[in-house]
C-alpha cells in the first residue's frame, strides 16, 4: 500500500476544518484509508533552512490511484464530507490554438507500442503544486506502471516546443539530446552509460537497453521531448512559470495507459484556467488501428441492481436514497427510467478500479458507514463441523508422544539442499525434491523431504538445554509427483529425536512401539516371514545416515498391503558433525498417511 | 573415616551444639576458624531445619596478603633489603654484586630505585653503590653524606637502624588483624600487595528445640515403615513448603500448536469443516488467477512469491468431482480477466496461460478455499443447488520475505469461509463478533479495505488495552462475483472469507516480539516446555 505524505495544515485548510489527530484518524478509518503518522510532534528535517511543516502520512489502498496526491485526497474527502459536488471532468477543444497531434511510427511496435497525450491549459503552479505534480508521477510510475515497465509519463512546457509531435523508434546512436537537467548533449547510447550508476534512473535502463531501437518523442522541429521510459529532454522541462503543459504517456499496456493518462490529467486539471478541463491530443496511429483522441474523460455508465445493493449491505433503501448515498463516493447516479430495480451509475473516470456492481456496493457501504450497517445473523443454514482426517490422525500421534514425555517443535519447511541431503549422507536422485527458483537466501532452497534436518537444527540451537533432549514433530514434507496437476504432493510424517549422553537408541525404539500401540498396530516378531496378519516389524538397515548396525527399517502390513514406512537409528557421527552436535542422537521418522 | 583437615559436617553439628551449651551466641569465625564456609553452612542448615539453632549471616571484608606482600612481611621491603645488603659491604657493591647478595633480580631492581629515592643509598666515586648515613657532626648540625671511612673521627655514625621499613610494618599488622586503616588498605591494594575478600560469618544462637543430640528424623513415609508400624513413633523432618516440587520431565506441545488447537475448537463449535490444505505447491491458476488476482499484480512478483524451478510446469485444472468441466472454468477465468464477464468489465489485459501454469509455493491457503468452492459448485443440496457450507483451515503459507523480527518466509494462516444464500455485510460483522468473542476479543471495529479477491473488504480492528490503541486482528470480505461465478456458483450464493495469521495473536498473547522465538528451529525448548495452557477466552 502506498503511503502519501501531505502538508497537515494545508490539507486541513483544503478540508475547511482543523481536525485533532484522533478526529482525522476516525475520518480516515471511516473512509478506508489509514493515518499512519502525524509528524507534528516529531523532530522534522530542515529543508532549505526551514523546519519542514507537519505532515500527515496517509496509507492509501492499492486500488485508489486517484488518491496518490494531495489534490486527490482533498477532493475525495471533500466530496465524502459533502463539502463539494463530485467534479465534472471535461475535455474541451483548445480556444486559441490548434489541437495537438502525435504521429506514431510503426517502428515503435518493436519496443513500446502505445502513446497517449493531453494538454493542461493555463495552469498556475506554485512550489507545492509543482512538487505534488512530480510526486504523483513518481507514485504512478512505482505502483500502477510497475516501475515504468508498463507505462511512463513525460510532461513538458508546451510553449517551448511545437506540434505536431512524432513518436518514433530509432537506433540509439541516432538519438541525440541533452537530458533533463544536463547541459551536455549525448546520444541515447551514451546516455545509457551516463546513467548506469544513477541511483534513481539506473533502475529503469534495463527496460529498453537491449532493444535495437529506442522510443523517442520529437516535436515538429526535431527537438527531443523525451526518451521514454527513461528521461525527458532538458529543452522542454516544466518550471514554476509553465502555464501550458503537454503530457505524453507511452506504454506497453493499453488499459494501464488509459488509467495513468486519466489520473494524471484529472488530478491537475483543477489548476487549469478553467478548472477540471483538459485539452485533447489526437493520436495518429494507423499501423495498429489506434488512431484516436485522448483522453476521453467520459464517465462509464454502470448498471447496479437495487435489490443487490440492498441485500448485500442489509439495507432497505429506495433507489433515490441509494443515489443520494452514492454521491458521497463521487458517483453521479439516477434510477433507470426503464427498470425500477436498476440504477444508472456514472463511474468517475478517476475510478478505474470499479469493475463490477460489487465495487459500487462496497462504496455504498462506505457511504453508509461500515460500522453503522444493520447486523444480521451470520448465515441461516446449519452446517456440520468436521476435522480433516490426516490432521485428526496427526493429533493422536502428537498428543500420545507428548504424553510419553517428548516436546513438540515446529521447525521450518524450507531448508537448504545440503541440510536435506548431503548433511544426512543422503543422495538427491532428482525425482524427489521440490526446488525453489528465486529464494533470497541459501537457507531456503528446497521443500524438505524429511523432518530430520529441522529436528537436528533445533537441537543445535538449544545447546544450553539439559540433556537428554527429546523432541518430535508431526508435519508435512513435500515430494515431486509428476502424475498430479500440481506436480507435487505433501506427505504427513512423524519424526522424533533424542539427544543425550548415551545414544537413546532403545528409547526411540520404545517410542515407535508406543505410537504403534496407540495406532492399534501390533508388533510382528516373525517379521515378513510370519503369517500375513496386520502389524509392523523392523529389520536391520544399512544406510549412511545411521551408525552401522544400529538402525532399522520400519515395515508395515495393513490390509494385506506391505510397505516400508520409515526408519530409526543412531545417527552417524559424520551427520552429527555436519549439524554441529556433540552428543549422540537417535532419530525416528515414519510416514503417517499409511494409517489413514 | 575421613582424614580431611576440616571437620566433617556431622562432627561440626555436634561441635556447634556443644559450644552453644556453654556460650551463646557464638561467632562461627571465632568458634570454628578452621571450618570452611560450606561445612558451617551445611551444619547450620541441618540444625536450623530442626529449629535447634537460629543464625544470622554477617558479611565483612578481610584483607589478605598477596604472595609479594607475604615475602615483604617475612624479609622486609625491597628497598630495605637493598639497603641492608649495601650497608653490610662497607666498600660498596656493583649492581651485579648487589644482585648476587640479594639473589632476586626483581627485588634488586625495584628496591634499588626506591632506596635511591629515599636517599638510603647513593653512587660512590668508583660507581659502586654505597649506603648513605646521617652524619651528626660533633660540632652540631647534621648532613646526609656517604659513609666515607676517613670522616669517622669527626662524626658519630648512625647506621642501619636509622632507616624505617614502614611497608613491612604495615603489612605485618594487616597479616595479623586482617584489616587496617582504610586509607592504608586502599594504598596497599593499589600497590597490589593485598586483596580484599568478602567473608561470611555466622552469628549462631540456640533455637527453640535446642538440644545437645540430634534426634533421628525420617524424611519420608515408606512402605517399610507402614509394614513395621514404625511410623507411629518416628519423628518426621519438616517438609520445606517454600521449595518447588520435583521436575516432572513432562512432554509438551508447541505453544503455536496449542493456540491452533484453540482456534480449531472454535471452528468446530461453529460448524466448520476442515479443508485439505496439505498441498504446499500450488499453480498460478489456483493461487492467483482463480481468485481474480491480475497477472501483473505485485503479489505475483519474484520479490514476494516463491516460484518452483523443479518440477517445472503445472497441468491445467482437473475435475475435482465427477462430471466437472474444468476447461469451462479455465476459460471463464481467462475471459473474466481479459475481457470481462458475469457483469464485470474485467482487467482488460492479455491473459497468459503460461503464467497460470507456473508453480508456486502457496502464498495463502485461499488457493485451497478456491478449490473447495469450485468443488461446492457442482454439489447439489436438497433443493438441487449447491448447499451452504462452512470451511476452515490453519496451515503454513510461504512468502519470499526478507527475514526480520516480524517476518519469516513461512507462517500459519487461519482462514475461514462461509458460503450461503443472501449473506449480508452485517452478517459478516456479526459472525466476527461471535468468532473473536470466543477468544475474549470484543468491541470490534471494521474498516473498509482493498483486496483483489474480496469486495467489500474489511479489516477487523480491536482495541488492545496493553498497546492502548486499535490493532488490526484480521482481514475479511465477500469473495468477488468474478471469482465465484467463474466456478459456476449461483449468483445469489455469497461467500464470506476471512483470514489472520496464527503467529500474530500468539505473539501478542505471549508478549513475544521476535517471530523467530516462536516458529522455526531457533525456538528455545525451555519456552516450549514451560508454556502454560492457552485459554484464549481468559485474559
Amino acid at each position: 500500500m502506498p503511503t502519501i505524505g501531505v502538508d497537515k495544515y494545508k490539507l486541513f485548510e483544503a478540508l475547511g476544518q482543523k481536525f485533532t489527530t484522533e478526529e482525522f484518524e476516525d475520518l480516515c478509518f471511516e473512509f478506508g484509508i489509514e493515518l499512519d503518522e502525524d509528524t507534528e510532534n516529531d523532530e522534522r528535517p530542515l529543508v532549505n533552512g526551514e523546519r519542514e511543516p507537519p505532515q500527515l502520512k496517509i496509507e492509501i489502498p492499492a486500488n485508489r490511484y486517484d488518491m496518490l496526491c494531495f489534490e486527490g485526497i482533498a477532493l475525495n474527502l471533500n466530496v465524502f464530507r459533502g463539502r463539494t459536488d463530485p467534479p465534472n471532468f471535461r475535455v474541451v477543444e483548445p480556444k486559441s490554438a490548434e489541437q495537438q497531434t502525435i504521429v506514431v511510427k510503426p517502428e515503435t511496435a518493436q519496443v513500446r507500442p502505445l502513446v497517449a497525450g493531453a494538454v493542461l491549459r493555463g495552469v498556475k503552479f506554485d512550489k507545492d503544486r509543482y512538487e505534488s505534480f512530480i510526486a504523483l508521477q513518481d507514485k504512478l510510475h512505482a505502483n500502477l506502471a510497475r516501475n515504468r515497465t508498463l507505462v511512463s509519463i513525460g510532461t513538458h512546457d508546451l510553449d517551448t516546443v511545437q506540434g505536431p509531435f512524432t513518436y518514433e523508434a530509432l537506433p540509439p546512436r541516432d538519438i541525440k539530446f541533452a537530458p533533463l537537467n544536463q547541459t551536455q548533449e549525448m546520444t541515447a547510447e551514451q546516455l545509457m552509460t551516463f546513467y548506469e550508476n544513477d541511483k534513481h534512473l539506473g533502475r529503469f535502463l534495463h527496460i529498453i537497453r537491449d532493444a535495437p531501437v529506442y522510443p523517442v518523442i520529437y516535436d515538429a522541429n526535431k527537438v527531443v521531448c523525451s526518451l521514454p521510459p527513461i528521461i525527458n529532454g532538458d529543452h522542454s522541462k516544466i518550471t514554476l512559470d509553465t502555464t501550458n503543459v503537454f503530457i505524453e504517456i507511452t506504454a506497453t499496456d493499453l488499459t494501464k495507459l488509459q488509467i495513468v493518462t486519466d489520473i494524471m490529467v484529472t488530478m491537475f486539471s483543477m489548476y487549469c484556467a478553467e478548472p477540471f478541463t483538459v485539452e485533447p491530443v489526437k493520436i495518429i496511429s494507423e499501423h495498429n488501428n489506434l488512431t484516436r483522441v485522448t483522453p476521453s474523460l467520459e464517465p462509464r455508465i454502470a448498471l447496479a441492481e437495487v435489490d443487490y445493493l440492498n441485500s448485500c449491505t442489509g439495507l432497505d433503501k429506495s433507489p433515490e436514497e441509494l443515489c443520494k448515498l452514492l454521491n458521497r463516493m463521487a458517483y453521479v447516479s439516477k434510477p433507470s427510467a426503464s427498470d425500477s430495480n436498476i440504477l444508472e451509475v456514472a463511474v468517475p473516470i478517476t475510478r478505474p478500479d470499479i469493475l463490477h456492481q460489487c465495487d459500487i456496493m462496497e462504496d455504498l457501504a462506505v457511504c453508509y458507514g461500515f460500522n453503522n450497517l444493520p447486523r444480521t445473523a451470520p448465515s441461516r443454514s446449519a452446517t456440520v463441523g468436521a476435522p480433516l482426517m490426516v490432521n485428526k490422525l496427526s493429533d493422536i500421534v502428537r498428543v500420545e508422544t507428548a504424553m510419553a514425555g517428548w516436546s513438540e517443535v515446529m521447525p521450518l519447511i524450507l531448508c537448504s539442499h545440503e541440510e536435506n541431503f548431503g548433511w544426512l549422507n543422503r543422495k538427491d536422485d532428482g525425482n524427489t525434491v521440490i526446488r525453489l527458483a528465486n529464494p533470497k537466501t541459501l537457507e531456503y532452497q528446497v521443500v524438505r523431504t524429511s523432518l530430520l534436518p529441522g529436528l537436528l537444527k533445533t537441537i543445535r540451537e538449544n545447546k544450553g538445554h539439559s540433556v537428554p533432549i527429546k523432541i518430535f514433530e508431526v508435519s508435512d514434507i513435500g515430494l515431486k509427483d509428476e502424475s498430479l496437476e500440481r506436480r507435487a504432493r505433501n506427505e504427513r510424517h512423524f519424526a522424533a529425536a533424542w539427544c543425550g549422553k548415551t545414544s537413546g537408541f532403545e528409547v526411540v525404539h520404545g517410542l515407535l512401539d508406543r505410537v504403534m500401540l496407540m495406532l492399534r498396530t501390533p508388533f510382528l516378531t516373525e517379521g515378513a516371514s510370519g503369517d500375513s496378519s496386520d502389524g509392523y516389524w523392523i529389520e536391520e538397515l544399512n544406510e549412511d545416515t545411521f551408525f552401522p548396525g544400529h538402525a532399522a527399517a520400519i515395515h508395515l502390513r495393513l490390509g494385506g498391503k506391505q510397505a516400508r514406512i520409515g526408519e530409526f537409528g543412531i545417527l552417524h557421527p559424520s551427520v552429527l558433525d555436519k549439524f554441529d552436535l556433540r552428543y549422540p542422537v537417535s532419530a525416528l521418522e515414519i510416514n503417517l498417511e499409511v494409517f489413514l | 573415616m575421613t582424614t580431611s583437615n576440616s571437620a566433617p559436617a556431622g562432627d561440626l553439628t555436634s561441635q556447634v551444639l556443644h559450644k552453644l551449651s556453654t556460650q551463646s551466641p557464638i561467632l562461627s569465625s571465632e568458634a570454628f576458624p578452621a571450618a570452611t564456609f560450606q561445612d558451617v553452612k551445611a551444619a547450620l542448615d541441618r540444625l536450623g531445619s530442626r529449629s535447634m539453632v537460629t543464625y544470622e549471616t554477617m558479611e565483612r571484608e578481610e584483607a589478605l596478603l598477596e604472595p609479594e606482600a607475604e615475602q615483604i612481611a617475612a624479609h622486609g621491603s625491597h628497598e630495605a633489603r637493598v639497603f641492608e645488603a649495601v650497608r653490610e659491604a662497607m666498600e660498596g657493591l656493583t649492581i651485579q654484586e648487589l644482585e648476587q647478595a640479594i639473589g632476586d633480580k626483581t627485588v634488586t631492581k625495584l628496591g634499588q630505585g626506591k632506596a635511591f629515592k629515599e636517599k638510603w643509598i647513593s653512587k660512590g666515586k668508583d660507581g659502586k653503590l654505597v649506603a648513605t648515613v646521617r652524619l651528626i657532626f660533633l660540632w652540631g648540625g647534621d648532613l646526609i653524606c656517604r659513609a666515607e671511612p676517613e670522616l669517622t673521627p669527626y662524626v658519630s655514625l648512625l647506621q642501619a637502624d636509622s632507616i624505617k621499613d614502614s611497608t613491612r610494618a604495615v603489612l605485618l599488622q594487616v597479616k595479623e588483624t586482617k584489616t587496617g586503616d582504610a586509607k592504608a588498605l586502599a594504598d596497599l591494594k593499589k600497590r597490589k600487595l593485598i586483596k580484599l575478600q568478602k567473608v561470611v560469618t555466622f552469628k549462631i544462637d540456640k533455637g527453640p528445640k535446642f538440644a545437645l543430640e540430634i534426634e533421628k528424623e525420617e524424611t519420608d513415609l515408606t512402605s517399610d515403615m507402614l509394614s513395621s508400624g514404625s511410623w507411629k513413633t518416628a519423628k518426621f523432618k519438616p517438609y520445606n513448603f517454600r521449595a518447588l516440587g520435583s521436575d516432572q520431565n513432562a512432554g509438551a506441545l508447541h505453544p503455536l500448536n496449542k493456540v491452533r488447537h484453540e482456534f480449531r475448537q472454535i471452528f468446530f463449535e461453529m460448524g466448520f469443516e476442515e479443508m485439505p490444505t496439505n498441498k504446499f505447491v500450488e499453480t498460478g491458476f489456483w493461487n492467483f488467477d482463480a481468485l481474480f488476482v491480475p497477472q501483473q499484480h505485485p503479489a505475483r512478483d519474484l520479490q514476494d512469491t516463491f516460484y518452483i524451478s523443479d518440477p517445472k510446469v503445472a497441468d491445467k485444472p482437473r475435475p475435482l468431482v465427477e462430471g466437472q468441466n474444468p476447461e469451462e472454468y479455465w476459460n471463464n477465468v481467462k475471459e473474466v480477466h481479459q475481457d470481462g464477464k458475469f457483469g464485470s468489465i474485467g482487467y482488460k489485459y492479455p491473459w497468459s496461460a503460461d503464467e497460470s501454469l507456473k508453480l508456486v509455493l502457496r502464498t495463502h491457503t485461499t488457493s485451497i478455499s478456491t478449490a473447495m468452492l469450485y468443488k461446492l459448485a457442482s454439489q447439489k443440496g436438497p433443493d438441487g443447488r449447491p448447499p451452504p457450507a462452512r470451511y476452515f483451515s490453519i496451515d503454513r503459507v510461504f512468502r519470499n520475505e526478507t527475514v526480520d523480527a516480524t517476518h519469516l518466509a513461512e507462517f500459519h494462516q487461519v482462514e475461514g469461509v462461509i458460503a450461503d444464500y443472501g449473506l449480508t455485510l452485517g452478517g459478516l460483522m456479526e459472525f466476527m463478533e461471535v468468532f473473536f468473542g470466543k477468544m475474549g476479543i470484543t468491541d470490534l471495529k471494521f474498516k473498509p479495505a482493498y483486496n483483489p479477491y474480496t469486495e467489500p473488504s474489511m479489516e477487523i480492528f480491536s482495541y488492545h488495552k496493553g498497546l492502548g490503541k486499535l490493532v488490526e486482528i484480521g482481514n475479511s470480505g465477500m469473495f468477488r462475483p468474478e471469482m465465484l461465478e467463474s466456478m459456476g456458483l449461483p449468483k445469489d450464493m455469497r461467500v464470506f472469507g476471512w483470514g489472520l495469521s496464527l503467529e500474530r495473536p500468539t505473539m501478542i498473547k505471549y508478549k513475544i516480539s521476535n517471530i523467530r522465538e516462536l516458529l522455526g528451529h531457533k525456538v528455545d525448548l525451555g519456552f516450549i516446555e514451560r508454556n502454560p495452557a492457552v485459554r484464549l477466552e481468559k485474559e
